[in-house]
């Protein structure tokens, strides 16, 4: 806005430039009406169906729940509750733990194998090798989910090995229907995910910073830790939101696997909605998951632009 | 037909042209001729290319006018407009053969399937790629996208066509001998030949005329020779070629000439002609091209001589060149000698006499 | 062999992630109902039974009809965002494609409740096109992922030439642009549809009383005697996400064969 005034004004100090600013505008108008004219059709389809629906449960998180119909009047209560109840504040807590839990082991577990594939991998065999990571993600969610609940269970694939080799006597019980579950199998769900933008930055270094690294006389582990980590933290901050925030409103995983104290919010927000019927309490949770997945976002997006401030 | 007899193909009156604030053109009033080899020469930024798109049709203009052929340009958009282009990139659509490259601008006019490989086949012809026309397009080498290029562009039979940097992508040898093909060329159809490059060699050995850019603006334009020996300002005498200048005082001028002091030189008459360009206002110098110097061995005379120290002696195989300090002078002159067998080759340090001549000097006010 | 260690550990880390997938055929094609070692001998019985139940032939009726028309619409979509911001700018280019790849970052069952509960409030009743307004929401961030790097390693001086052998801006989209990008297009295709096919949470809150695919699924999983039956189902589902797959990569890398860019890698 106060740029579109500057160049009026600056227009009208030229004098004879005038003209040519309007008709430049006009120009640039007609770009500017091709842009929104392409656009509008996605846009118009997310403005529908995604910024309005989001807005309603905004508006509904602040609405009272009368018993078969939503009250029309303006209330904290749903906030309250849903920051104060020991069940639903226990259930958030467990799923920022969990998701932190799953990101630390997931972007940890992924950063050697990126590293492999970008510098130990020939060129013409890298496309193969990210194929070849990415393929089990695209293979139905919902069956690799029950999968490990079949390798975990009392009667699973790990307990019958343990048991038929004679190294354990009974079923170990720890391993299905709690956190443990939750988080590998979230783990193993999310892997290529924290894989592929690690990869990304590590191909955008040019490899003759490490070169020079060594030329200057640091040895290959403080090349590493002096060059090849700092550029490469910008995927890994990427990979850590991409891991973070879908992990945190996972249905299905704590549903098949976490068993009743391997809840998280995602099951908070199906029970209120579909089993309750109380729409302003599943959109209060919902509100607030999305809230904590923001602040949290932020603090590593914040992080991700101290490690960026350097080179462009 | 003499060089001022052909009729105007390309008229730019008074062209403006802003990018938000930037001024990228600021009033150029030229025209070219039918049939004329024409260059726009500057350094990147200049506007050259701007300057050309505008003839193309891909950028409007935001005041003033170009007339086509005597025609009105305004709101004549790049596929309606007599002129074809060659780009830098070459745009050789990389998902067609050769053949559907070269024909692709024949497609509107319908042709029977006999006429329009006979065309493209002498289009193919006429670059040097007969029989390429089955051969991908993305399994060319640079020199024959540029021919393909050129054979598309051609082929529509425009009354202009708009060259891009065609050279710039291609190696040294290769661009020498593509130089000389497109004089050919287009001695061959023709027709106005615009080229846009940012080496002055270039635009040197393939114009019959050109126009310096900078800054959006045309600082001279002139056939070749004149811009090398006559250039209107010290920037332009820089960017074509290398220059010597000397500070110098303008003494009188009159019907005989104007009379000049030049550190180094001394007092030299020189004619009107020999000062081309208008006043600067940051103080007068003359100016001399190396080759127009030379330094004289024992018994040698001139008629114009002057005493300086050699301060750097570069050899370059056919040619040595000589920084030398004229005495009297803060800054070294550039000479380039020829190395003709049993001359010596001089030493730093070494006392010698410059012989120079007052006709090729350049007086810049 | 270059990058001994890390190579190892790649290995493992692919075994790990192959491992619940490899044991999907071997539990398949067991004859035994209890999933767990030792194997008890082959059987394709549970692809026969499988096949024999019409609550699972309906549920893939209904995936194929909301995965084919989530694909068309989404890459449909995708191609308008795509183009629009690789070829034009416009003031608030990044806010609205933000807005349009903001289901990339948002958990899903967050776009699964605020879409129920607006479309209850409009009173549209769930179906099978529910689901798909839905699944087009969250495929075309992909779609648009991937036809942006199509479009943008078009050059754009090829456009200008079209046009300056005078061929319009439409028939230059069809002639240069379409053919050129057809390959991220087919691409996106097949992701989406791959996407949709697999997609639980949304159809779970959207479908209304219509199963799809993975509802079916996730209701067997009740079942304690359905289990083998479903390693079939899922061996089948693997076998034809993985063709998908690799078709879609295919043509990806066609496509950059095509115009000649250089490999990247990956989808993403």
């Amino acid at each position: 806005m106060a740029r579109e005034l500057c160049k009026k004004f600056k227009a009208r100090r030229n004098g004879g430039a005038m003209e040519q600013e309007t008709r430049w505008s006009r120009l640039r108008r007609s770009e500017a009406a091709h842009g929104y004219l392409l656009v509008g059709p996605p846009a118009l389809y997310a403005i529908l169906l995604l910024a309005a629906p989001l807005g309603t449960i905004l508006v509904y998180s602040f609405l009272t729940d009368g018993y078969l119909e939503i009250i029309r009047e303006f209330t904290l209560a749903n906030y309250r509750e849903a920051w104060t109840n020991e069940l639903y504040r226990s259930v958030m807590l467990r799923s920022l733990g969990v998701a932190m839990a799953v990101t630390t082991v997931t972007v940890l577990l992924a950063f050697p194998v990126a590293y492999f594939v970008s510098f130990h991998v020939a060129p013409e065999r890298k496309s193969l090798w990210l194929f070849l990571i990415t393929i089990p993600f695209w293979t139905s969610y919902l069956i690799r989910v029950f999968l490990w609940k079949v390798i975990l269970g009392f009667n699973g694939v790990i307990n019958s090995g343990l048991l038929g080799l004679g190294i354990i006597d009974e079923p170990l019980t720890f391993i299905l229907y709690n956190v443990n579950a939750v988080v590998i199998t979230l783990a193993h769900a999310y892997a290529p995910f924290a894989i592929l933008p690690i990869f990304v930055a590590l191909e955008k270094i040019d490899r003759s910073l490490l070169e020079a690294g060594q030329d200057l006389g640091e040895s290959k582990l403080m090349t590493f830790w002096r060059v090849t980590l700092p550029l490469a933290m910008p995927g890994v901050i990427a990979s850590v939101l991409i891991v973070f925030i879908p992990t945190i409103g996972d249905y299905v995983t704590p549903q098949l696997v976490g068993g009743p104290e391997g809840r998280m919010v995602a099951n908070l927000i199906q029970l209120q909605y579909l089993k309750l019927d109380n729409y302003p309490l599943g959109s209060a949770i919902a509100v607030s998951a999305m809230s904590i997945v923001t602040v949290v976002s932020l603090i590593f997006l914040f992080l991700n632009r101290r490690f960026l401030r350097g080179p462009k | 037909m003499t060089a001022a007899a052909k009729p105007t193909m390309i008229e730019f009156r008074d062209v403006h042209k802003y990018y938000g604030d930037y001024h990228a053109l600021r009033g150029i009033t030229a025209t070219i001729r039918a049939g004329e080899f024409f260059s726009l020469l500057g350094p990147s930024g200049c506007g050259k290319t701007t300057l050309l798109r505008t003839i193309a049709g891909f950028e409007e203009i935001s005041s003033g006018a170009v007339m086509i052929d005597g025609k009105h340009m305004e709101g004549v958009p790049a596929n309606k407009r007599p002129t074809n282009m060659v780009f830098q990139s070459y745009a050789i659509f990389p998902h067609l053969t050769v053949a559907e490259n070269v024909g692709f601008g024949l497609r509107r006019a319908k042709l029977s399937k006999d006429e329009l490989n006979c065309r493209v086949g002498e289009a193919l012809e006429m670059v040097g790629l007969r029989g390429l026309g089955a051969r991908a397009a993305h399994a060319l080498s640079g020199g024959q996208r540029q021919r393909v290029a050129l054979a598309r562009a051609l082929i529509l039979k425009p009354k202009v066509l708009l060259l891009d940097e065609p050279l710039s992508a291609l190696d040294k040898k290769m661009r020498e001998q593509m130089q000389v093909e497109l004089i050919k060329l287009q001695r061959q159809v023709g027709i106005t030949f615009i080229l846009v490059t940012h080496d002055q060699e270039e635009a040197l050995v393939m114009s019959d005329r050109i126009a310096v850019m900078f800054e959006g603006e045309i600082a001279q334009l002139a056939d070749p020779e004149t811009l090398y020996r006559r250039p209107n300002s010290r920037k332009v005498a820089d960017f074509i070629g290398t220059m010597n200048f000397l500070p110098a005082r303008i003494l009188s001028e009159g019907e005989q000439g104007i009379e000049v002091e030049a550190q180094g030189l001394g007092r030299m008459l020189l004619d009107p002609s020999q000062a081309p360009g208008a006043a600067s206002g940051t103080g007068s110098s003359v100016g001399f091209r190396p080759e127009t110097a030379t330094m004289l061995f024992e018994g040698q005379k001139a008629e114009r001589e002057a005493m300086g120290t050699v301060e750097e002696v570069v050899y370059y195989g056919d040619m040595t060149y000589y920084d030398v300090r004229l005495d009297g002078t803060e800054a070294p002159i550039r000479i380039s000698m020829r190395n003709v067998f049993g001359r010596p080759v001089l030493e730093i340090g070494a006392r010698t006499r410059v012989a120079w001549s007052p006709g090729a000097i350049v007086l810049f006010r | 062999m270059k990058g001994g260690g890390f190579r190892i550990y790649a290995l493992a880390y692919l075994i790990f992630l192959y491992a619940p997938i490899i044991l999907l055929p071997l539990f398949a094609f067991n004859e035994g109902t209890v999933i767990a070692f030792p194997l008890t001998g082959f059987s394709t019985k549970w692809f026969v039974a499988a096949a024999n139940q019409p609550t699972l032939w309906l549920a893939v009726k209904n995936s194929l009809i909301i995965a084919a028309s989530a694909s068309v619409i989404s890459t449909a979509l995708g191609v308008f965002a795509a183009r629009a911001s690789t070829r034009y700018h416009f003031p608030g280019k990044g806010g609205v494609m933000g807005l349009i790849m903001l289901p990339l970052v948002l958990p899903e069952i967050i776009v699964a409740v605020s879409l129920l509960v607006v479309l209850l409030g409009l009173g549209i009743n769930l179906s099978i096109v529910t689901v798909i307004l839905g699944h087009v929401l969250i495929c075309t961030p992909f779609t648009i992922a991937i036809l942006t790097s199509a479009f943008q390693s078009l050059d754009r001086s090829l456009e200008e030439a079209a046009y300056d052998l005078g061929e319009t801006g439409i028939s230059t989209f069809r002639l240069i642009i379409l053919p050129l990008v057809m390959p991220g297009i087919i691409s996106s295709l097949l992701i989406s549809f791959t996407i949709s096919l697999d997609e639980f949470i949304i159809a779970f809150f959207l479908a209304g009383t219509q199963p799809t695919l993975p509802i079916y699924i996730f209701s067997q999983f009740r079942f304690p005697q359905a289990v083998p039956v479903i390693m079939a189902l899922g061996t089948v589902l693997v076998a034809c996400s993985i063709v998908l797959l690799a078709s879609a990569e295919y043509f990806r890398r066609r496509g950059l064969a095509r115009s000649g860019a250089k490999d990247t890698g990956g989808f993403l």
